[in-house]
């Protein structure tokens, strides 16, 4: 396969094998992934912890080296020097040179992009302005929080105002809000034109985020391709109704065309088959006076996606083992 | 560019950290003890204060160059500060020349300390002080420089415990190499040509000890001088490549 430079990402049957042990035994991480992220987009790369997310981001930065496969970023082949000042990378629940204060280790990360003086002091401004640390300039990263040092991170990762950021699960460990302003800071990128990978074991955070994702699961993806595409596939198609006052012969009347009922007192929670019962249920309603307090067609959701997919690949090994 | 911004906040992590501090003060403390240590022995006390003194600068120097300089690499990979830095348009070797370079500034300047300590003790005791004694410490911080490029080697591939197992090891044997070659002079040839072989794969760390031309008052030609030094260098730029290598291939896991 030839690398396409219209890619920012781009691996073929990427892989690594780790030799665990005094034995020296192997466990393969990655196996055989193929992932393509577009410039100017959001990719979301999920799968539950120890699925090999980390491992696949470490082979892209140059902290590892694949067993097989390759991996182009910009078109070039791993491991050429001109593609790192092009690319921003926060790892996983980072560790940081805590003797230094926010200002000194952003300093320090910029000089190793040649910033220095006065252009230097303005981009470590303008950052720790963006990811809201101004007020901690001054202290020592021993200090900071775990949401803290999760900020200054980012700014690391931007100082060199990079195409590309990698940044592998940025959301984990943090509180709602600071969740929150990770996610708003991710669309920001977006905006600006940058193109964003990064990887989350909490799905949920990818549906409002991303415009496409791959899901990896023991190394393996098991889905891959636009969120509104895959949302579609996981969405079941059910419609859920909240009905007051059903005579239990409207009730019976509807059964044929429900999968699901919850009575509470005068109120019940039906849930349709699929959407095209929908016309016939409304009818029935009608005719038996029940009042509809609502419908909602049920949303899919990559969780339900996910879950899929896991039950579909253990099922399929269960019957490879049989 | 790059490997002096590495070895300039490699300098500022040394300065924070407080086991540089406390090993210094104890180097200071037994500089200083070894005045009372001469009170107690009758006669010679020039001797005892220039022998205990320089040895407590190579020791301490020794424990620095290993304890902080093993934290140097090994530290960086466990606690996975690496990670960003590799990420970034530098190369692995320039990672590790920047580390080097920064305890190297670091051993410079705790190697100016405990001279000077130990001038104070020598001219508050009216002990005479020699050109000598110059060209000793030089000697002693080139054996500072080939006891880092070890620790680094070291830490490009082991732990940190490791490491410093390691290389305290390597520091102890390399003060013994010429007992090697001594010992192997009275075998057979293979085990002569083995012994030799190791002779000259380890440091010969008494190389740099000119401890007892100072106490005894002998000379050292210039020439003689100059080969010890290129000897030291030599020998610490085969390490620092060596260690390239190893690192430029390893995971970072
Ligand atoms: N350094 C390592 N040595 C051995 N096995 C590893 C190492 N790092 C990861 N693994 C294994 O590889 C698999 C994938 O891990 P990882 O990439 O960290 O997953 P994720 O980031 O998706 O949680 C796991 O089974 C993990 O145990
Ligand atoms: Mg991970």
């Amino acid at each position: 396969m030839m690398p396409n430079s219209d890619l920012v990402v781009q691996t073929e049957q990427l892989s690594k094998v780790f030799r665990v042990g005094f034995w020296g035994k192997k466990v393969t991480a990655v196996g055989g992934v193929n992932l393509e992220v577009r410039p100017g987009e959001v990719f979301g790369f999920l799968g539950p912890n120890g699925a090999g997310k980390t491992t696949t981001l470490k082979i892209l930065m140059g902290l590892i080296y694949p067993t097989s496969g390759k991996a182009w970023l910009f078109g070039r082949e791993l491991g050429d020097p001109q593609t790192k000042s092009r690319l921003g990378f926060l790892p996983e629940s980072p560790y940081f040179y805590d003797y230094l204060t926010s200002r000194e280790f952003l300093g320090f990360y910029g000089h190793l992009f040649g910033l220095w003086g006065t252009a230097l002091d303005k981009r470590v401004d303008e950052l720790l302005e963006l990811v809201g640390m101004t007020h901690a300039k001054d202290l020592q990263l021993r200090k900071f929080s775990k949401g803290m040092l999760q900020r200054v991170g980012v700014a690391q990762a931007l100082i060199n105002d990079p195409e590309l950021v990698v940044l592998d699960e940025p959301m984990s460990g943090l509180d709602p809000i600071g969740r929150k302003e990770v996610r708003d800071l991710i669309l920001r990128l977006k905006e600006s034109g940058k193109t964003v990978l990064f990887s989350s074991h909490i799905l949920h955070d990818a549906e409002v985020l991303c415009d496409r994702v791959a899901m990896i699961l023991k190394g393996r993806l098991v889905a891959c391709g636009k969120v509104t595409d895959l949302l579609e596939q996981g969405a079941n198609h059910q419609v859920e109704l909240v009905v007051d006052r059903l005579t239990p012969e409207g009730l019976d009347h509807l059964r044929p065309l429900i999968d699901k009922v919850v009575t509470q007192g005068d109120r019940m929670l039906i849930v349709l088959k699929s959407q095209q019962q929908v016309g016939g249920a409304l009818e029935i309603l009608r005719a038996a006076k029940a009042r509809l307090v609502s419908l909602n067609p049920q949303k899919g959701s990559l969780e339900d996606l996910f879950i899929r997919e896991v039950s579909g690949h253990r099922s399929s090994s269960e019957r490879r083992a049989a | 560019m790059k490997v002096l911004s590495i070895a300039l906040n490699t300098f500022r992590e040394n300065l924070r950290d407080k086991l540089l501090y406390n090993l210094l003060v104890f180097a200071l403390l037994m500089i200083g003890s070894s005045v009372v240590l001469s009170r107690l022995t009758l006669g010679e006390f020039h001797r005892l204060i220039l022998d205990v003194g320089l040895g407590s600068i190579n020791f301490f120097g020794v424990l620095i160059a290993i304890f902080v300089g093993i934290g140097l690499v090994s530290k960086e990979i466990e606690k996975k500060t690496i990670y960003t830095i590799v990420s970034k348009p530098v190369a692995r070797y320039q990672f590790l020349l920047g580390k080097f370079a920064g305890l190297t500034i670091t051993l410079f300047i705790n190697t100016v300390v405990m001279a000077l300590g130990l001038l104070v003790v020598l001219y508050a005791q009216g002990v005479p002080v020699e050109g000598m004694l110059f060209k000793a410490l030089a000697l002693i911080f080139v054996e500072f420089m080939v006891i880092t490029a070890l620790a680094l080697l070291f830490s490009t591939f082991t732990s940190a415990t490791l490491s410093a197992i390691f290389t305290l090891a390597l520091y102890v044997i390399g003060h013994l190499t010429a007992d090697l070659k001594v010992f192997g002079a009275k075998m057979d040839d293979l085990s002569r040509g083995i012994l030799d072989g190791i002779y000259y794969l380890l440091p010969n760390l008494e190389r740099f000890n000119l401890k007892g031309h100072v106490v005894h008052h002998l000379e050292v030609s210039g020439v003689d001088l100059m080969l010890i030094v290129a000897y030291g260098a030599t020998y610490t730029a085969v390490l620092l490549f060596t260690a390239s290598l190893i690192f430029h291939r390893r995971d970072f896991r």
